[in-house]
Formats: C-alpha cells, sequence, structure tokens
C-alpha cells in the first residue's frame, strides 16, 4: 500500500484472509492497539489502510482448494464465523453443506449499513464459496433434531453459537483449544461478547480455530498438538525504534468509511515493517546469505533433510564462525552457532559432510599432537608438577612467540613446578564435527595430565581453555593473563611499548571470560599503555574470521569478517591470540600480540610481523619443542635435516601456496622424489620440471627448476579428483 | 559449469621423464561417486597425463564441491 501496488496488497492479504471481501471491511482491527508506531505519531490506521485495499485492490481468483476426499462437513448457523469455517474447510478439501434459518445466508451481516458493508461485497463473498463448493441451505430450523441426523450424516459439525443455536452452550463449557462441543464430532464457536454484540474478528477466529479442529477429527489426527500462535498472539519479535522519526497519523483513529488513495498510501507508509534484525549488520557471516537466522534455520533443516540431489547450504552451515555474537545480540539469545554445529554433526555422521573443507585444518591439528611436535613434561628433574603451561599450538607456531621466556618466568615465580605441555587442545576436531577424535585428543591429554599429577593448567589460548571446558570439565583451567595479573606480576623488563592507544581485540572464545578480560586490560596498564575500546569487545566481541574453521571453508566471506574487524580502529590492535594476530596481520593491520609487551623478544617492531603462514607454523612447533628438550632438559636432539634439496620460495608462490593450503613440506617431498628419479615432466623450452605425488587424499603438482642445487618453486596446486592415464598404474 | 574438455598445458614443450612423446589423449577423472572424461596431455610411452593447473583450479575444483555436496 505504501508503494501503491494495491492489487499486490490485496493479493498478500488474500493469502491468509478468509472472505477478504467482507472481513477486510469488517474487521475492528484490534491489531492496532499494540502497533509500536504509538510512541513515534500514533498507531498504523491498519483497519482502514485494509479497508482501503480491498475497496480498490483486484479481487483475486478462486482459492486454491485441495481435491476433496469424500470427506464432509455441516455447518449450522451463516453468519461469519460460520463462513469463515467453511471457507477453510473448503480449501482443505471437505464438501461443506451450510444450513441457515433464514431466507439468506449471513446472519447479522445482513444488518449492517451499506456504506460499512456493501450487500454486493457479501453476496460475492457467498457466490465464491458456492464456487469454492460450499453448499448453501436455507430456510432451516436449526434444532436438536437436526442437529442429530447432521452429527451422523456428516463427518463433523459446527454449531455457530449465535441466539437461537440448538447447543446452549456458553465459552466456558467447551474446550478453549479445540472448541470441541460434543464427542465425538461437534465443534461451536462465535459467541456473542458478554454484552450481546457480536465482534467479526473475534467470530471469525472461532470459526477458523474450529475448522482446524474439524479437519483434525475428520482426518483422525491428533485435536491438540502444535496448536500455537492460532488466533491473537503476542509476538517474541524485537524491533529497535532507535533512529526511527516520529510521524503523525494521517488517518484519525475514530475514522470510518474507505480513505482517499493519497491517505491510505501515506499512511500505510507509516509502517515500520517491525522486524528484528539485530544481528546481521554485525556479523558479515549472516549479511552475506541476504536473510536471517529464522530462514537460515530453516534452509539448514531442508539441507539436512535432502535424501537425493545437491545440498546446496553446507557451504553455508560450514562458514559460520560459531562464535556466539548473534547470541548475544539475539533478545530472544537465537543460537546460530548450536544450529550450524548441530548440522554439520549431522552431516558428518552419515558421511554428507564434504571431507575436503575441513581436512587441511585437522591435519594441522594431527601434526601439533604427532610426536614432533607434542611435549607433555614436569619440570626438570621433577615427575609431577602444581601447574602445566600449556600455550596452545597457534602460539606454537609463532616466530618469537616468547612462549621459552614465558615458561622460565612462570617456573621462577610460582610453587610446585611447573610443567610444559605442548599440543593441540583438539578444538579443530570439535568445530569440524569430529566429535570422537575431540573426545579422542582430550582423552589423550587427560592421561598426560593425570601422569604430571593433576595439575592446573594455564594457557595462553582462550580457544583451548573452551576446549577444555567442553571436552574435560574437571581439569582446572585458567588463562595465563590471569596468572601473570593476579599471582606472578610481570617481569622487570617489558617489551615493546606501543606508541600511542592501542585497541583491544578479545578473542570470541573468550566472550563469557570476564576474570581473563580484565587481566588482559590490567596487565596493559601496568605497562603503562594506553587501550582503545573497539565498539564491539569484551562479552560483544567480534571472530577475526578463523573461529569455527570458518576460513577454510568460506575463505571470501572469512576476509571479510576480518577486513571489517581491523578497520574499527585506525589504531594498533594487540590480540591475546596468535590466530587473530596473525589473521589481523595477513590484512595489513598493525597487531601486537600481548606477549609482545609483556615480556622482551627479538623483535624491534613486533606489531609489524607479517602472517608467518601455515607452512612457517607447521615448523616452528617442531622446532620449537627441540629447542625446549635442549634448553631446558638439556636432551641432546639435534635438528631433523631438511627432505630434499633446499626450497627458493617468492613471496608471489609463497602467496599462492598459502591460499591453496600447500605446506613446504608438501613441496619438498614432491621435489625430493622428482630429483630422486620418481616420474616427472620435463619443459624442452625453459628446462622446467613438472612433477606430482600424491600422499593423502591430494595430488600436489610443482614446477620447478634446480638452480645451483636448489629448487626454485614456480608453481604449486592441488586436485582432490583420480585422474586415470591410458595404461595401468599411471594414474594421480 | 565450463563444458570444455580438452586441457593442454597454455605453455612450454613437455617430455615425459621417461623418454616417451606426449599427445593428447582421452582420460577419466573421478571422485567420491562422480567423475568425468577429459583429454589431457599424455606420455604416449608410460601412459601417464599432465594435470594443467587451470584444470584443477576450475572444473577440477568445481566438480569436486558439488560431488561433496550430493
Amino acid at each position: 500500500m505504501a508503494v501503491d501496488d494495491v492489487d499486490g496488497a490485496r493479493k498478500t492479504l488474500e493469502r491468509t484472509l478468509p472472505l477478504p471481501g467482507v472481513l477486510g471491511l469488517l474487521c475492528e482491527h484490534p491489531c492496532e492497539k499494540p502497533c509500536l508506531r504509538d510512541a513515534l505519531g500514533g498507531t498504523v490506521a491498519i483497519g482502514a489502510v485494509e479497508r482501503a485495499c480491498i475497496t480498490r485492490g483486484r479481487p483475486g481468483s478462486k482459492p486454491l482448494c485441495m481435491p476433496g476426499k469424500g470427506k464432509t462437513a455441516a455447518i449450522l448457523g451463516s453468519d461469519i464465523s460460520a463462513l469463515t469455517a467453511a471457507w477453510d474447510l473448503a480449501k482443505k478439501g471437505v464438501a461443506v453443506t451450510i444450513f441457515t434459518s433464514g431466507e439468506q445466508a449471513g446472519g447479522h451481516l445482513r444488518s449492517l449499513p451499506a456504506a460499512t458493508l456493501p450487500p454486493a461485497a457479501l453476496d460475492e463473498a457467498l457466490a465464491m464459496l458456492g464456487r469454492m463448493g460450499v453448499t448453501i441451505t436455507t430456510g432451516q430450523t436449526l434444532d436438536a433434531a437436526l442437529l442429530a441426523r447432521v452429527g451422523t450424516d456428516f463427518s463433523g459439525v459446527y454449531v455457530e453459537m449465535t441466539p437461537g443455536n440448538p447447543l446452549g452452550l456458553a465459552r466456558a463449557d467447551v474446550d478453549t483449544l479445540t472448541l470441541l462441543a460434543k464427542e465425538p464430532n461437534v465443534f461451536c464457536g462465535g459467541w456473542p461478547t458478554a454484552d450481546g454484540a457480536l465482534s467479526i474478528i473475534d467470530m471469525a477466529t472461532d470459526g477458523r480455530r474450529a475448522a482446524v479442529s474439524l479437519d483434525r477429527r475428520i482426518n483422525a489426527t491428533t485435536l491438540t498438538a502444535s496448536r500455537f500462535r492460532e488466533g491473537p498472539c503476542s509476538t517474541r519479535a524485537y524491533t529497535n525504534l532507535e533512529g526511527k522519526a516520529p510521524v503523525a497519523r494521517v488517518i484519525p483513529a475514530d475514522a470510518t468509511g474507505i480513505p482517499t488513495p493519497e491517505t491510505a498510501k501515506a499512511e500505510a507508509a507509516r509502517c515500520l515493517n517491525c522486524q528484528c534484525l539485530e544481528c546481521i549488520p554485525k556479523c558479515a557471516y549472516l549479511e552475506h546469505y541476504k536473510s536471517f537466522p529464522r530462514v537460515y534455520a530453516r534452509q539448514i533443516y531442508n539441507n539436512l533433510a535432502i535424501a537425493i540431489g545437491n545440498r546446496s547450504y553446507t557451504k553455508m552451515l560450514d562458514s559460520c564462525m560459531l562464535c556466539g555474537l548473534c547470541t548475544e545480540i539475539c533478545p530472544e539469545n537465537f543460537d546460530m552457532a548450536d544450529v550450524c554445529l548441530y548440522a554439520r554433526r549431522d552431516l558428518f555422521k552419515r558421511g554428507k559432510l564434504g571431507p575436503s573443507i575441513h581436512e587441511f585444518a585437522l591435519e594441522d591439528m594431527e601434526f601439533s599432537n604427532s610426536p614432533e611436535c607434542s611435549l607433555f613434561k614436569a619440570e626438570p628433574g621433577q615427575s609431577t608438577c602444581a601447574n602445566l603451561f600449556f600455550p596452545g599450538c597457534q602460539l606454537a607456531g609463532e616466530p618469537d612467540s616468547k612462549i621459552p621466556e614465558t615458561y622460565a618466568f612462570l617456573r621462577e615465580k610460582l610453587s610446585g613446578g611447573v610443567g610444559l605441555g605442548l599440543g593441540c587442545c583438539g578444538m579443530p576436531a570439535h568445530w569440524s564435527a569430529r566429535f570422537e577424535r575431540f573426545e579422542e585428543i582430550m582423552a589423550a591429554f587427560r592421561t598426560q595430565w593425570e601422569a604430571l599429577g593433576k595439575p592446573r593448567v594455564i594457557t595462553a589460548c582462550a580457544t583451548c581453555q573452551e576446549a577444555f571446558a567442553k571436552g574435560a570439565p574437571d581439569i582446572p583451567v585458567i588463562s595465563l593473563w590471569r596468572v601473570l595479573a593476579e599471582e606472578t606480576g610481570l617481569p622487570a623488563t617489558a617489551g615493546v611499548a606501543p606508541t600511542g592507544s592501542v585497541a583491544i581485540h578479545d578473542p570470541c572464545t573468550s566472550r563469557h571470560d570476564d576474570a581473563s578480560q580484565a587481566a588482559v586490560r590490567a596487565l596493559l596498564k601496568k605497562r603503562g599503555v594506553t587501550i582503545e575500546e573497539l565498539p564491539l569487545s569484551q562479552n560483544m566481541t567480534q571472530c577475526c574470521g578463523f573461529g569455527g574453521l570458518a576460513d577454510v571453508a568460506h575463505t571470501e566471506l572469512a576476509a571479510v569478517t576480518t577486513a571489517r574487524r581491523v578497520a574499527q580502529s585506525s589504531n594498533d590492535y594487540v590480540a591475546t591470540c596468535a590466530m587473530c594476530r596473525d589473521r589481523f596481520a595477513h590484512f595489513g593491520k598493525r597487531t601486537y600480540h600481548l606477549l609482545d609487551v609483556l615480556f622482551p623478544g627479538e623483535l624491534d617492531d613486533p606489531a609489524a610481523r607479517p602472517d608467518p603462514g601455515f607452512s612457517f607454523r607447521h615448523e616452528e612447533r617442531a622446532r620449537l619443542r627441540r629447542q625446549l628438550l635442549r634448553t631446558v632438559w638439556n636432551e641432546d636432539i639435534s635438528d631433523t635435516s631438511p627432505v630434499g634439496p633446499a626450497l627458493v620460495v617468492s613471496p608471489e608462490v609463497r602467496e599462492r601456496m598459502e591460499v591453496r593450503r600447500i605446506l613446504d613440506e608438501d613441496v619438498a617431498e614432491v621435489v625430493s622424489r622428482s630429483e630422486a628419479g620418481e616420474q616427472h615432466f620435463i619443459d624442452a623450452s625453459n628446462g622446467h620440471i613438472l612433477a606430482f605425488y600424491r600422499p593423502r587424499n591430494v595430488t600436489f603438482w610443482v614446477e620447478y627448476s634446480m638452480e645451483n642445487g636448489t629448487a626454485v618453486i614456480h608453481n604449486a596446486y592441488s586436485h582432490r579428483m583420480m585422474v586415470y592415464g591410458t595404461s595401468t598404474g599411471a594414474r594421480q | 559449469m565450463s563444458e570444455r574438455t580438452v586441457f593442454l598445458p597454455e605453455t612450454g614443450e613437455w617430455r615425459c621423464s621417461c623418454g616417451g612423446e606426449m599427445q593428447p589423449a582421452k582420460v577419466d577423472a573421478t571422485y567420491l561417486q562422480g567423475g568425468f572424461s577429459i583429454t589431457l596431455l599424455t606420455c604416449t610411452k608410460c601412459g601417464t597425463p599432465l594435470v594443467p593447473e587451470d584444470l584443477c583450479l576450475g572444473r577440477m575444483y568445481e566438480v569436486e564441491r558439488v560431488l561433496e555436496d550430493k
């Protein structure tokens, strides 16, 4: 109506409104009362706008009626509740016969002034009922005898409770949910109000409710299950009125009759179009799919229900960061993360979660827990410890991670001994719905933890903390930040001192850890750093784009999330999660890790260090373990020699490999095999070699040339498909 | 989805390390429950096909995604 598409408006109305040509003119519009526009110029005159719509809009053709299945219903009475019940039952394929006492159907509608209801409008509605297969029998005596007869002749009966009805029941005598009057098949409704008046919309509501009951009884299904939101009900939808300008009512509250097209249009334009979209602008993921969580939940459900065909929403449900911000924002606490993780689990259990999506992250997790990187030890010379420093696998993959310095400091300050744990908490398994693997990793951790005397776990990763809370809630875990702020204090020598304010980015997995958030701020203040709070921080913090393995599922969308986050302040950021820091650095944002400020390190400007990338992190975890075993436990452990010739990788090729999730070690394996004489191709025009190797589910192709004993990498790509050559055995 | 079925390297004079000549030949590519046939530069001696980059990034990637969503 607001854009003057009156025919379109009427079409919308007719989708749900029975007898639109009558009800649209007569409805007493009780819905106007709770209209939120009230505080901003008065409620919208919905009744008047509806009358304009019905008067000017083109009536639709006959509503779609389901084919009849031999079921019949008798309706005693012909006022608006009876006509509504007939309308709804006819649409459901029930053959309806109306019994009315007068010469014409319509009941008290016939006595209304023509200006309120033109007789032609009622006649047209009755004619439409006729086209829908409803039979109207006039001049009947609506008595007990008729009721008894139709009770046996018809599948079900509706009795309209206007004066003269044969039932004589009060509203209080019947079940309010079903309107069942007499077992097995007599229903009633449409009573006058206490003062004897007849409310059009209340009567129509009864007619519709009774039609639902009758249809269910006729089809021998439950009368009561899933019957919510019938009739008037309050909405849980939240509408934010902030920034909405007041606009005075165009049509007065007491106006009757049909408004002019101009006034109807202006009045309709006052509608706030109530809908809750609070979470959408704060989440690039929710925004990307151009709808809102209620619709997404439906799409995800449908995606799960597909038996044969494409599950086109799998990528969508894999792209959620599972960060929980939408739940924090939602007035109803709708949990999109829960929906997405449940759906991933359902697909995984049925073998329908695409194997490629999470494989790289899961392999990275397994590598972190492999003997090359994993370590659980008490302090040198001790077998148990009161504390276990478990920094987390992402920090362990950082250049200048300050794990050795932090570990030494904790040993110096905490009594009872501090052990060291290197490995991954298993969260990638949880995020990718591999719950069994997550439990195995937790069980393996528990074995080590018990052997060390059940120490308190001190972690520098909020995601590890969340993983322990989910998988081993009995293991005591505290953040490194709280230990430094509340127990040990800081080392005498500080790290770098940022110039100007720095904006704190809380990791999404620390959302509910108020104590750690406070500790982070206290530590920065102790180091004399001026703090800026981002618009969304602490409980309302935004994910960096990595959470929930969103980045591997939908790289471009996760990039939008990260780009938006880093644009929220021009100041440098400080992060407490190594993965958040690296992502921001990858997107060009100068970002410190908190440890850069707390502990002295090797870099002059750690905020400027680039994202080390997957390959570096991989190798660094193994190197860090060896370094710590040598320096802390004095173990005689040498660095492993790299596979094959040394690689030269340009920044362009390095970036390409990162995007394609190809590690240096994959490339090194291909080159070393090719150089050892395994099959490859040679480009005679430039001497480049194109070699391939399929170690697991992926074939890696590497184009390189040997220069002075080193392999210069020109390109690397991979595929999962198997390619079968023209002779047996020739396949990639 | 691209209907292209011939994927030969855009540049280079390719030889196989086994000494065989390279000629276009029809080969099969499969993944999960699906696949397709394509023409690749293939060694006439040992039968090994050369899978070019644009095939990996284009059609193979698309087909892998589609088959995973089946």
